[in-house]
């Protein structure tokens, strides 16, 4: 009944016991125990929920509601202490001014009128829900037991003090914050775990202390205040205006077909899931947060924390739709996903393009939010699943290729299948999983792209139809790259750590399995979900035949590459060099009777997609339909409330 | 049957020549003498070809490139030498570098002479070569049949 | 059901032999437009027959595999659009299908093929958006995306069925243009050409020999054949009339194509993504239009 709040707190006992914890063994044993318990756990409330029948399990918390709420709001008030007193002792003035603001906004805000706002069910389980605790639990801690791998070579790299207790411990915080997060209905608690899991990014962000690093940690942070205040104005404008702070509430205004009553809160609120999201304008911290240590950047920028942003905009989704707060979601969300995609195609760096790749995802994710139906939100939840499980495979094989090979960099790696042939392998599925059919991301977003459609939003049908183009593009040049056969190279899988290479296996397979299951989850959890939140009998967005097919055509795959792959009994021959091949496929005699290596270089069309075009086009496209946006709210709260 | 006959494939090389034969051979492809007709294609690749002209004499420097390509070009295949110099060095034959005809680094089968040799007789030398296609590809044919019957044999 | 069944069966056996006799006229019509006679008819059946003769060899052992792949998947599309199915679905596993040929191409690490391999990739990107604003104003036209409902044609306002073309006359004048690209015809034989021996050797097919090589040649009468029956689509409406129109339209769009090909020298890869990407837009205006119908 109540293993969620075992989970969270489980989570935050052991990161506790991780901070005082020094020894490398004794936290390797300890990780890796509590990653199992928190994902046998998670498993058990999935299946404890669903077998149920129920459409949500509802805690009221009456007894503890005023205890919980007050201790939260101290927590909240020493760390926003901590917050101004860094942003000043490194010069950061922006971040100090924002906590000062949003803090005392929000004492303020709980101790007069907040204090007297009934909350019926401060904790909501539903699917979607149960989907995210699923992730969190599986793939986060997943990543933890990589990370007590990745984290022992990375303090072989760095020469700094060691500060992995501390990273655990944030490790761990994080996931115990997201727990809280997706079953909060109360907003006010789920703001609590918003802000705890920026301050575990920032953390984690800064975990070398260099000065890139520092910077680019205050950027996130600073960005995500923004996000943060903007939280604090939408509860306000909930709770001055319609006397309420659950989100249930808001939700069913939405699902009344009164999304438009309640359009100013859901304005301010999606703005913060954008920020959380990395949409343009705000998505420059996601890729500074890329000079994170790998696990981190899997953790919090791909798989979960950035996912927490999309999961509030698809829990919105019933208030948005054809409304203004809809149309800046589609908007922005779109603008992000086209000009992303764009970017990524000048991207060599392995880190920076899967940054790259998840803003533009989280893009679709956001579209899909907005556009607010049935199928729209089906396609998020699934894009949810599939982009969780998918990216952090890519970004923990980037992480364990960039320790093996000594680079992060696309062009390093034409020589991956002769020197790490399993990694390889797993991170051509990763990539595939990416973009191609018939894998789950591809038929994901096929049912956004008819949502797209039916929305009747022909601007959003075009930026489906050229950012497709270009995610396929980025994709297949890594694709290519990392299939490249050159000879000559020696194999040193074998210097891989066993917890790596495992978590990548759980990992394909994971990705695998799911695209394979995925008519099931749709029909046994996603579709329930919709039916229950929308109160129609939807289906699913795309036709059974087609997601059944899909599958079979997976399952076809993996036979033929199980059977065939790798195997020919031809003769081999050398390749051809305008015949003048050493005779190791790698190097010709030059015109001047001079051995010369070939080369080879993928495109990058610096002049068509240069990132810095990009971000300016995004950036000001954005910034200015936010801000009319916003603006237009905040007159009309300044109209309506002028008496208050 | 063979289609090899049918739809042959060249690829040409001019090694230390004056390109006389050089400019004749792609006059072949010309209306005027248009050798598409047959199904010949100027593939410039030796993996996809299956007659190799040569035009012009070998030398020291180019002899591994001529031996590669001709080594790249999948069985069956067939060389034509075409012009004096490519069949045995012509003017160049003195030269220091100059190695000689085609024959000295490669087998020909067909010489096709002429300084520089007319289209005609490129073309003739071509279909000659052509013969040739056929009996090696059922020599690679009777080959292999041998081969599967020893192994039939032996297991 | 068995409807289907015979159209797949059809399409599976007919279309290689329909394909060939394509690639065949229009090499004939090629040396014709320039003052040549041509080789036979069935020219493209002798060159894949005698690749099936020749020796058999590969520069490594994951090449084959995935040209292989290709093939399969290719035909899987066309199964699947003369099926009558969902059209996304088709676009999307033709994806899959150039997927493995660049990826073949690729791991080959062979300079020539990796840059006809990046070369196919960039035409990938520029005619993908206009083949699924193809699909999207099929969908707005029809109310459907599936080719069985599509080939009916649509009930307009009126009451009476219509075909496509006219409500779709920018979307088909887009499709046509990335046709082209899809042809592999010049200005757009970038990738892999017999002609552009001189810069690109066989670009990405260079190293594919033999039977590989074959495969590839095969699966692209099936992939010009299905391609064509986009075309079609924009003219069919259920009655014979309509097919007879169809088939007659797709005659002149290979015609068509074979005189610009001759026409047209081989142009940057610039051009290509360029203009491809212009014509799409183009076609969006069409989609605009369609929404309001």
């Amino acid at each position: 009944m109540s293993t969620i709040f075992i989970l969270i707190a489980f989570a935050f006992v052991v990161a506790v016991a991780l901070l005082v914890l020094k020894a490398d063994a004794a936290r390797d044993i300890l990780v890796k125990a509590s990653a199992l318990i928190i994902a046998v756990l998670s498993i058990w409330l999935a299946v404890d929920f669903f077998g149920s029948g129920e459409d949500q399990w509802v805690y009221a918390m009456e007894g503890t509601h005023t205890l919980i709420s007050n201790a939260m709001l101290v927590i909240e008030t020493v760390l926003s202490v901590i917050v101004i007193y860094l942003g000043i002792k490194y010069k950061k003035y922006l971040a100090s001014v924002f906590a000062l603001i949003q803090a005392p906004t929000m004492i303020w805000f709980e101790l007069t009128k907040g204090h007297h706002i009934h909350v019926a069910n401060n904790i909501v389980i539903d699917r979607l829900s149960v989907i995210m605790i699923l992730i969190v639990g599986i793939v986060g801690s997943l990543i933890t037991v990589y990370a007590t791998a990745y984290m022992k070579d990375f303090q072989h790299h760095f020469h700094g003090p060691d500060r992995r207790p501390f990273f655990f411990f944030l490790m761990f915080i994080f996931l115990s914050a997201m727990f809280g997060l997706v079953v909060s209905n109360n907003i006010v608690w789920m703001f609590f775990f918003w802000e705890i899991t920026t301050l575990c990014s920032f953390f984690l962000i800064g975990y070398t202390k260099t000065e890139e690093a520092i910077n680019n940690s205050f950027r996130q942070l600073i960005l995500n205040l923004i996000g943060g205040l903007s939280f604090v104005v939408g509860i306000l404008t909930l709770g001055i205006f319609y006397e309420t702070l659950e989100l249930s509430t808001l939700i069913a205004y939405g699902t009344a077909g009164m999304g438009a009553l309640v359009v100013i809160p859901t304005i301010f609120l999606v703005i913060a899931g954008m920020t959380k999201a990395a949409q343009m304008p705000f998505h420059s911290w996601l890729l500074g947060a890329m000079v994170a240590p790998t696990p981190t950047s899997a953790l919090l920028h791909s798989s979960t924390m950035v996912k927490a942003g999309v999961f509030l905009i698809i829990k919105l989704a019933p208030c948005l739709g054809m409304n203004m707060a809809g149309m800046m979601t589609m908007l922005v969300g779109g603008i992000t996903f086209l000009l992303a995609s764009f970017a990524a195609i000048s991207q060599s760096n392995g880190k920076r393009l899967l940054a790259f790749s998840t803003i533009a995802n989280l893009g679709l994710i956001v579209i899909c939010g907005g556009i607010g139906t049935e199928a729209a939100v089906w396609a998020g939840i699934m894009l949810i699943i599939f982009h969780s499980i998918t990216k952090s495979l890519m970004f923990l094989c980037v992480g364990t290729t960039e320790h093996q090979i000594g680079s992060r960099d696309i062009e390093d790696m034409d020589a991956m299948f002769a020197k790490l042939p399993r990694l390889a392998t797993f991170m051509m599925v990763g990539i595939i999983g990416m973009f191609c059919a018939p894998m789950g991301m591809l038929v994901s977003k096929w049912a956004a792209m008819t949502a797209m459609i039916d929305s009747g939003n022909f601007i959003l049908v075009a930026i489906i139809c050229f950012g497709s183009a270009a995610t396929a593009f980025y994709w297949t040049k890594w694709l290519g790259k990392l299939s490249a056969i050159v000879p000559g190279r020696e194999n040193i899988e074998k210097n891989v750590p066993k917890e790596e290479t495992l978590v990548h296996s759980m990992l394909v397979l994971m990705a695998i399995a799911v695209c394979l299951v995925f008519p099931l989850v749709s029909k046994a959890i996603v579709i329930p979900y919709i039916s229950a939140i929308f109160g129609t009998s939807a289906v699913a967005a795309l036709s059974s035949n087609n997601m059944i097919i899909m599958c079979i055509m997976l399952a076809v795959v993996l036979i033929l590459v199980l059977l065939f792959y790798g195997k020919t009994n031809k003769k081999v021959v050398d390749i051809y060099m305008a015949g003048a091949n050493m005779g190791d496929n790698l190097t010709y005699m030059g015109s001047m009777q001079t051995p010369m290596e070939q080369n080879l270089r993928n495109w990058y069309m610096e002049s068509y997609f240069g990132e810095k075009k990009m971000d300016l086009i995004g950036v000001f496209a954005t910034t200015a339909i936010i801000c009319t946006v916003v603006a237009i709210a905040v007159g009309t709260i300044l109209g309506v409330g002028g008496g208050f | 049957m063979s289609y090899v006959t049918k739809s042959p494939w060249v690829i040409h090389y001019d090694g230390s020549s004056c390109n006389g034969c050089d400019i004749e051979v792609l006059a072949c492809l010309t209306p005027m003498y248009d050798v598409e007709r047959f199904g010949i294609i100027n593939t410039g690749n030796p993996k996809h070809a299956d007659i190799f002209l040569v035009t012009g004499s070998v030398n020291e420097q180019n002899k591994t490139v001529v031996k590669q390509i001709y080594d790249q070009m999948p069985n069956p295949k067939v060389v034509v030498a075409i012009g004096i110099c490519a069949n045995n060095g012509g003017i160049f034959r003195e030269c220091y570098n100059v190695m000689g005809g085609v024959d000295t680094v490669i087998p020909v089968d067909v010489y096709v002479p002429g300084c520089a040799a007319r289209p005609e007789a490129i073309i003739d030398g071509v279909v000659k070569g052509l013969g040739v296609l056929a009996e090696k590809r059922a020599a690679m044919e009777a080959k292999a049949t041998v081969e599967e019957i020893t192994e039939k044999e032996e297991a | 059901m068995i409807k289907m069944i015979i159209a797949v069966l059809a399409y599976l056996i007919l279309a290689p032999v329909v394909g060939g006799v394509l690639a065949g006229l229009d090499r004939i019509i090629s040396a014709r437009m320039q003052r040549k006679v041509g080789p036979p008819l069935f020219q493209p059946f002798y060159d894949v027959l005698k690749l099936m003769e020749k020796e058999r060899i590969t520069v490594n052992n994951a090449m084959d595999f995935y040209v292989g792949c290709f093939f399969l998947f290719v035909i899987v599309t066309g199964c699947f659009f003369f099926a009558g199915m969902d059209l996304l679905l088709v676009i999307f596993t033709l994806t899959l299908a150039s997927v493995f040929l660049i990826v073949a191409a690729f791991s080959t690490g062979s300079a020539y093929p990796q840059l006809g391999a990046e070369r196919e990739l960039l035409q990938m990107m520029a005619y993908e958006p206009m083949v699924l604003i193809t699909a999207v104003g099929f969908y707005l036209f029809n109310g459907s995306f599936n080719v069985s409902s599509i080939v009916n044609g649509s009930v307009l306002a009126d009451g009476n069925v219509h075909m496509a073309f006219p409500y779709m006359i920018g979307i088909f004048v887009g499709f046509l243009y990335i046709l082209t690209i899809k042809f592999r015809k010049s200005p757009f034989d970038l990738s892999m050409s017999h002609h552009a021996h001189q810069e690109l050797v066989a670009g990405l097919k260079t190293e594919f020999s033999g039977k590989t090589l074959a495969l590839v040649e095969i699966a692209h009468w099936y992939e010009n054949v299905f391609l064509l029956g986009f075309v079609f689509l924009f003219f069919a409406n259920g009655t014979i009339l309509g097919y007879v129109i169809g088939i007659v339209a797709c005659l002149i769009t290979y015609f068509f194509e074979t005189f610009i090909d001759n026409n047209f020298a081989r142009m940057k890869w610039n051009v290509a993504i360029n203009t491809a990407w212009v014509v799409a837009l183009i076609g969006m205006v069409n989609i605009i239009v369609l929404y309001y119908l």
